[in-house]
């Protein structure tokens, strides 16, 4: 993947470069299903619904606030200790949003658990700083920490969606299955989509769908 | 100006520091009221939950339903600098149990009395704690809940599940022969036994110390309330019949 360094003077906000950057890690640069990064996360948190939602949310704020912010210092980090100062940036924001989820939404926050802090250590956050906005301004960097994090929250959530469906019965906690009536037809939740390999086994399968679906994802042998 | 000199490498992390630190101390001094709100929020709502009460407004139902919160030392009521909700259960376990001072929440619910008693003990990989609740002859279990921090998912965090829970309403605590409940493998049969949970041994036994441990700092207070009431119960039984004889 090559993004372009060039400044032009008078760019519009939303130009066709700039919507690439929002829109690519959608599909052809997906962060976990095509870069296959944050997976682990993507497997421990996708049990139910609401807490793949908030981990989405809380990973788009964090990264595009730790973009932002290591692209206003790119031209000041010393260029020895730039991992460190990105850890710091990154781990920084992770604390805030804990706090702030601790203090306002306190039943995910506990649901959440450690896994809040361990968005510190989600490859794709690091990953976009150290290839991306560090040598990007700030709205183009903004735009490719919310492109990728709305990007792993698509995948969260669908993943999601099918362990909670088919492992629960329930979506976002209301009982879908049972309001159906299914159960009376005889059919039975599959305790084994809460399990931790299904979510590998689900992600494999949107990788598959998506990699027979986008050519440029096809690799040739 | 030469940003990767090290006089400037190093200027560059000192003020970077003394800038997240500073950012990070106002957030947490800013929101600590909020989360200290929702943990003590959290504990009304454990509370009733261990009188099988659920409610979206655990505050009010809180206030109304539990009439009494005490602090009991070796069998009396105390008065204590710490309230019996602000009562750290961790730090009191670490006491004998005959010095202990441990909170005592008696509750009023449909003209029935309950006793609710907080537990705290060690599961296999770190702090078991729960709540406990009996009925008004303060032996019966009513309801038990219980939680850990880390426990082997599957194994030994299944006593915070239902199916491991719902044992213990009906047993009994007190008796002549053993205090408390006991976790057994398999084969519980007296109301003073349940079965422990297959692979999580560790836990469950735990679970039992748990009990054990943190019962007997309640019993001479919880049997002289039990004396009392049943001799009010008894002199009102006489009133009533003494009241029928005369009409």
């Amino acid at each position: 993947m090559s993004k372009a360094m060039e400044k032009t003077a008078r760019e519009p906000l939303f130009s066709k470069k700039n919507r690439r950057l929002l829109i690519d890690p959608m599909n052809e640069n997906n962060p976990i299903t095509v870069q296959v990064l944050g997976i682990c996360s993507a497997l421990a948190i996708t049990v139910k619904m609401k807490p793949a939602l908030v981990m989405g949310i809380s990973v788009i704020v964090v990264m595009a606030a730790a973009n932002v912010l290591t692209s206003l210092l790119r031209n000041l980090i010393p260029n020895r200790i730039r991992i460190i100062v990105q850890l710091v940036v990154v781990a920084l924001m992770v604390i805030l949003v804990d706090q702030v989820l601790k203090a306002f939404v306190y039943d995910v926050s506990k649901e959440l658990s450690v896994f809040v802090g361990l968005i510190i250590t989600n490859c794709i956050i690091m990953g976009r700083i150290e290839a991306f906005s560090l040598g990007n301004s700030p709205w183009k960097a903004f735009l490719d920490g919310v492109g990728n994090g709305v990007a792993y929250a698509g995948i969260l959530l669908l993943v999601a969606f099918f362990r909670e469906l088919l492992g629960n019965g329930t979506l976002f906690d209301y009982p879908i299955m049972a309001q159906l009536g299914v159960y009376d037809m005889g059919y039975t939740n599959n305790g084994m989509m809460l399990l931790p390999p299904m979510a590998l086994i689900v992600v494999a399968i949107v990788i598959w769908i998506q990699r027979a679906k986008t050519p440029s994802l096809i690799e040739k042998d | 100006m030469d940003v990767n000199s090290n006089r400037y490498t190093y200027l560059f992390s000192i003020i970077m520091v003394v800038i997240v630190a500073v950012l990070l101390s106002v957030a947490a001094t800013v929101l600590k009221p909020f989360q200290d709100a929702n943990m003590v929020l959290e504990k009304k709502s454990n509370i009733l939950a261990s009188i099988g009460l659920v409610s979206e407004n655990p505050d009010s139902l809180f206030n109304s339903v539990i009439v009494e919160q005490l602090v009991i030392r070796s069998g009396e009521v105390i008065e204590s600098e710490v309230s019996a909700f602000d009562l750290d259960m961790a730090n009191a376990v670490k006491v004998p149990s005959n010095k202990r001072s441990v909170p005592l929440f008696v509750a009023t619910y449909q003209d029935n009395t309950y006793y609710i008693l907080p537990l705290r003990g060690k599961g296999l990989w770190g702090p078991i704690w729960g709540f406990i609740s009996l009925q008004s002859d303060a032996n019966t279990i009513y309801g038990a809940s219980f939680n850990h921090l880390k426990e082997t998912p599957g194994l030994g965090a299944e006593i915070s599940t239902a199916i491991f829970q719902d044992q213990f309403p009906g047993k009994i605590i007190f008796s002549d022969s053993y205090d408390g409940i006991e976790v057994r493998k398999g084969d519980a049969r007296t109301n003073q036994q349940v079965d422990g949970i297959s692979g999580g041994t560790i836990t469950s036994v735990g679970v039992q110390y748990m009990l054990e441990d943190c019962l007997i700092p309640y019993k001479a207070y919880l049997l002289k309330q039990v004396a009392e009431s049943t001799v009010e119960t008894h002199i009102e039984t006489l009133a009533d019949s003494s009241n029928t004889n005369h009409e």
